[in-house]
């Protein structure tokens, strides 16, 4: 199975689940949790199943295409189920086999791992799915996000698209994987991981860098005041992703880092909040059942 | 008559680090609720994997023990009507009871009669009860983390998915949020499929055992262990033992099968602590060590399921750990490509406390404060210390530490020897952080102990001098541990340490290098030697040491914590031997009256009877030479001069009165006791020894 045919089985599979198929968001960010899909969508009561593909940049795990194994830009395969249904992990692992792995040939397991973004201001509890010893899958149940406590609660699945093709194609090096007949994932990505290596570590400006983050800042912080989450967030991503520039740039002492931190959480809290506001003020269109309509929102008052 | 009683938890995978406290409280909750409900059972076990809790209770009556309930109602005096006719007061009381006035009793209570209800109230049925009972044992089920799923406010460790429950052959109903026990199970989550129906408790056991899940976790460690060892052995190896680990992997498992594999020999190059670390902490496997234990290229796994399609299992895990490896090495040769005194200008960016700064101005503190302890204890020499402290974090920059931050220090170590540091350095890098732990060993190198002293006395005085102390369970810098280390360092280590001085002297050198600290040094030392005398004090209780012995030794010269000991001990001998007698009298009759004079001075020309002429003589004699011998550490011998002066002690109160109208004679009197009195404080506050 090559590459984009694990996408499109995994594709297809979440579609027949009911997920709307996403396309990947638009800006830079560190995982698909940050796609507004995500991190929007879980808050409030309205009901959502998604699937997407969500290129993501880690600048500082750069290796300049020489370690099989690391990539500062990659793909997160990435599902959220709101509520989580009681057969979520049933339903994963039949996902799995969608793949060709058949969880009774190989070692599947579920070891817990906690996952917490204080920038975000979220953090849920769940599990780093094992196959054979090799982590393919975050499962996260969200508890919290934006500093807001989530209800109903969403799962979330993150498939590792190059170590699962990997372990499909049995390649030792992530660059061999089989994009399409005849076309490797390094003919595609290779020459880009070497170049932003070398950007993100020695030729990003810093000067040029710290100016965008203040930029940013100020127009995510401008915006939400206007009570338009959606682009306010925008900034917050492009906030998060040029500070991820300056860290790998060596450019970030820990005070900085501790007091930009605590910034951008209030900020992602902010549009979390009006995000939560204007739901409200729709009247939650999402919520196309009527019956639990009322049982939902009975929730939320006593939350109040 | 009694019967089993049986419930299962179906649950999502609960974190294999959870398990161990959950069947612990599993078990103390249901004893007490059973017990609060007048339930009587022979036995509480409980049982679990990751995705079940299982509470078996044994011997379970089958009837709520009968009780008798008496409720106090009004005086009798106004419980009847002058006619003996029941007064309102007592009808109210027996409508309310729900009870004739003609079925309640009278009783005496201090000398007053009052009616009683006396109700017998015959139990329950337990069939009956438990539903409710096991909703609320496993609501009050508590964990560290837990967490809510889809549309429900109940929180548990991870989703509940199915529950079971028996009395005897009965199905018990009980629901959490949508889930009702049925009489339904699950077995291995790839091996069985389906709900498996069950219909008692024996057939619950066996249906579990045909559908590859071990339940008993004591069993599953056995047969884990077991095997690693077996595999090991077939490649002449030895498995590491490592109790953690193997609690840990059998709570990640519902069925073992333990299997080898094997990595390239060219990762060996790679410090052995950096491999097994990642074996253990990433991969959850055991190393494996030859005869001479030395590591060997290979590893045992262990998997949840049988060894159908094992060798891909194998293979799967190989791959992995070589890329875990592959880093490991990368990072190794990365970091050594530098010298260790590379990363240290770095520190500036590591922050240590917001309100005191750097890692690197800790540093330079540690610098100076080293050399200082080292001239002070006569241990190691400047230029070891000096440069060890310089060395002692750097590698907390280094890319293996970084992956790996429980090596702090034992990298620090490797990289030293390898940029060829001396061997002290290198060691005091590797055991400034000691001990670690409780049952930890103590630094060996004489650099070491300074270095850890220096390190543990910075963190103390600079938390405590900016009014950061533990309380209660609140100790976020490990400060408890941290004075833990520095009194089994000089104790155990036999150091001769002023403490007081030291922490002193602490405050001055962070003051000199630039911190603003909030308490002065008095007052600093003070709480710090209050906070370490605690921690001696579980020490010496640990060691057999009595309350009142402790506490008459511990605040007496409190500088030096060997000497603490040395007369705990001392005064522990001095008790059991023929002198302690003499000694109590000694002490007890001239305590006793001069407690309230405050004055030792005895102007001699004022005593007139021969009895306190010798009395004085003698101790005028006794008393410096007693001095001398407890200076010198030979406390028992000092005891045993004082005890001697009974004879004496005990002609001066025959012959004389002390407490005479003549002040001058009084007063030398008590000077003379009060002389004898305070001498032993040097050794203990006697006064407060049980006798």
């Amino acid at each position: 199975m090559n590459f984009q045919e694990i996408i499109m089985n995994l594709q297809y599979y979440w579609g027949q689940q009911g997920c709307i198929i996403q396309q990947p968001y638009d800006l830079e960010k560190g995982a698909g949790t940050m796609n507004p899909a995500t991190f929007l969508r879980c808050l409030g009561p309205e009901p959502w199943n998604v699937a997407y593909v969500e290129p993501s940049r880690r600048p500082t795990d750069g290796r300049y295409g020489e370690n099989p194994n690391r990539l500062q830009h990659y793909y997160q395969y990435q599902v959220i189920l709101k509520p989580s249904p009681d057969n979520v992990i049933e339903l994963y692992l039949e996902s799995l086999k969608r793949l060709g792995i058949e969880p009774a040939r190989h070692d599947i397991r579920l070891v817990e791992d906690n996952w917490e973004s204080p920038t975000l201001g979220a953090w849920g509890l769940g599990w780093e799915i094992w196959l054979d010893g090799m982590e393919i899958t975050q499962f996260t149940y969200f508890q919290q996000c934006g500093g807001f406590d989530c209800y109903p609660v969403s799962a979330e699945i993150t498939y590792g698209l190059e170590r699962i093709a990997m372990y499909i194609q049995n390649k030792e090096s992530v660059f061999d994987v089989e994009w399409v007949d005849g076309i490797s994932y390094a003919d595609v990505h290779h020459q880009a991981e070497v170049d932003y290596s070398q950007y993100n570590f020695t030729a990003a400006d810093v000067p040029t860098l710290t100016t965008m983050v203040n930029l940013c800042e100020e127009e995510a912080r401008r915006i939400a005041d206007l009570k338009l989450p959606q682009p306010a967030y925008d900034y917050v991503l492009k906030c998060s992703h040029l500070f991820n520039l300056l860290a790998a740039r060596g450019a970030i002492s820990v005070t900085e880092r501790t007091g930009y931190i605590g910034r951008v959480r209030n900020l992602a809290r902010t549009v979390a909040r009006e995000y939560l506001e204007q739901r409200e003020r729709m009247g939650y269109p999402l919520i196309k059942d009527e019956s639990s309509r009322a049982e939902l929102l009975e929730t939320k008052e006593v939350q109040g | 008559m009694s019967q089993d009683m049986l419930l299962e938890i179906g649950v999502e995978e609960i974190p294999s680090a959870l398990m161990p406290g959950a069947l612990d409280d599993l078990k103390a909750i249901a004893a007490q609720r059973l017990q609060q409900s007048r339930l009587e059972f022979s036995e509480i076990i409980t049982l679990g994997t990751p995705r079940r809790l299982v509470l078996h209770v044994k011997g379970l009556e089958e009837k709520q023990k009968d009780t008798v309930i008496e409720n106090r109602g009004p005086k009798k005096a106004s419980a009847f009507n002058q006619d003996g006719t029941p007064s309102k007061a007592a009808l109210g009381f027996a409508r309310g009871q729900g009870m004739e006035v003609s079925d309640l009793d009278i009783r005496d209570v201090a000398g007053v009669e009052y009616i009683y209800a006396v109700k017998k109230e015959s139990g329950g049925h337990t069939v009956a009860m438990l539903p409710g009972l096991l909703t609320e044992i496993i609501q009050a089920l508590n964990f560290p983390r837990s967490m809510r799923w889809g549309y429900f406010q109940t929180r548990f460790a991870r989703p509940i998915r199915w529950l079971l429950a028996f009395y005897g052959g009965q199905l018990l109903s009980l629901r959490i949020e949508n889930i009702e026990s049925a009489g339904w199970t699950m077995g291995h989550r790839f091996l069985a499929s389906g709900p498996l129906q069950v219909t008692s408790i024996d057939e619950y056991y066996d249906c579990l055992r045909n559908n590859y899940v071990i339940v008993d976790p004591r069993q599953r460690r056995e047969m884990i262990w077991s095997q690693v060892r077996e595999v090991a052995a077939r490649v002449g190896g030895t498995a590491m033992e490592n109790e953690d680990l193997l609690t840990e992997v059998s709570f990640l498992v519902e069925y073992p099968t333990a299997f080898y594999g094997e990595f390239s020999i060219s990762y060996l190059d790679v410090p052995t602590e950096v491999l097994t670390t990642s074996m253990i902490s990433h991969q959850r496997y055991f190393p494996v060590f030859d005869a001479d234990h030395k590591l060997m290229a290979g590893f045992v796994g262990v998997r949840n399921g049988t060894d159908y399609c094992l060798d891909l299992v194998r293979a799967g895990n190989e791959r992995v750990l070589k890329a875990r490896l592959e880093d490991a090495l990368f990072f190794w040769k990365e970091d050594t490509s530098k010298r260790l005194a590379d990363f240290v200008p770095g520190l500036r960016d590591v922050l240590f406390h917001e309100k005191l700064g750097s890692i690197l101005d800790k540093v330079e503190c540690l610098r100076s404060l080293a050399v200082l302890i080292g001239a002070n204890l006569n241990l190691s020499n400047k230029v070891d210390l000096d440069r060890a402290a310089l060395l002692c974090k750097a590698d907390l920059l280094s890319s293996v530490v970084y992956e790996f931050p429980e090596l702090q220090g034992i990298i620090g170590r490797y990289y030293a020897r390898q940029g060829g540091e001396n061997s002290e350095v290198a060691e005091a890098i590797m055991e400034h952080y000691r001990p670690r732990f409780a049952g930890d060993s103590l630094p060996a190198s004489e650099t070491g102990v300074v270095l850890a002293l220096a390190e543990k006395l910075f963190n103390l005085t600079a938390f405590f001098a900016m009014g950061i102390k533990p309380s209660g369970s609140q100790d976020p810098y490990a400060l408890r541990r941290q004075a833990l280390g520095v009194v089994h360092i000089i104790i155990d280590l036999n150091l001769r340490a002023f403490l007081r001085v030291l922490i002193t002297e602490t405050h001055v050198v962070m003051s000199r290098s630039g911190f603003q600290l909030q308490l002065d040094a008095g007052e600093t030392a003070a709480e710090l030697m209050d906070f370490i005398l605690q921690r001696m004090r579980g020490v010496m209780l640990d060691r057999d040491y009595s309350y009142d012995l402790i506490d008459a030794v511990l605040y007496q010269g409190q500088d030096d914590l060997q000497q603490i000991v040395n007369r705990a001990e001392a005064v522990k001998q001095f008790r059991e031997s023929q002198a302690w007698e003499d000694f109590l009298v000694v002490f007890n009759r001239s305590y006793n009256l001069s407690k309230k004079w405050d004055s030792t001075e005895v102007q001699a020309e004022f005593l007139v009877d021969e009895s306190e002429k010798n009395l004085y003589a003698l101790v005028n004699h006794i008393k410096p030479k007693a001095e001398t011998a407890f200076q010198e550490h030979r406390y028992n011998e000092g005891l045993a001069m004082l005890a001697g002066l009974r004879p004496a002690v005990d002609k001066f109160f025959e012959a004389v009165m002390v407490m005479v109208e003549d002040q001058d004679l009084r007063g030398a009197r008590l000077g003379l006791l009060k002389s004898i009195a305070e001498t032993g404080n040097y050794v203990a506050d006697f006064t407060r020894i049980l006798q």
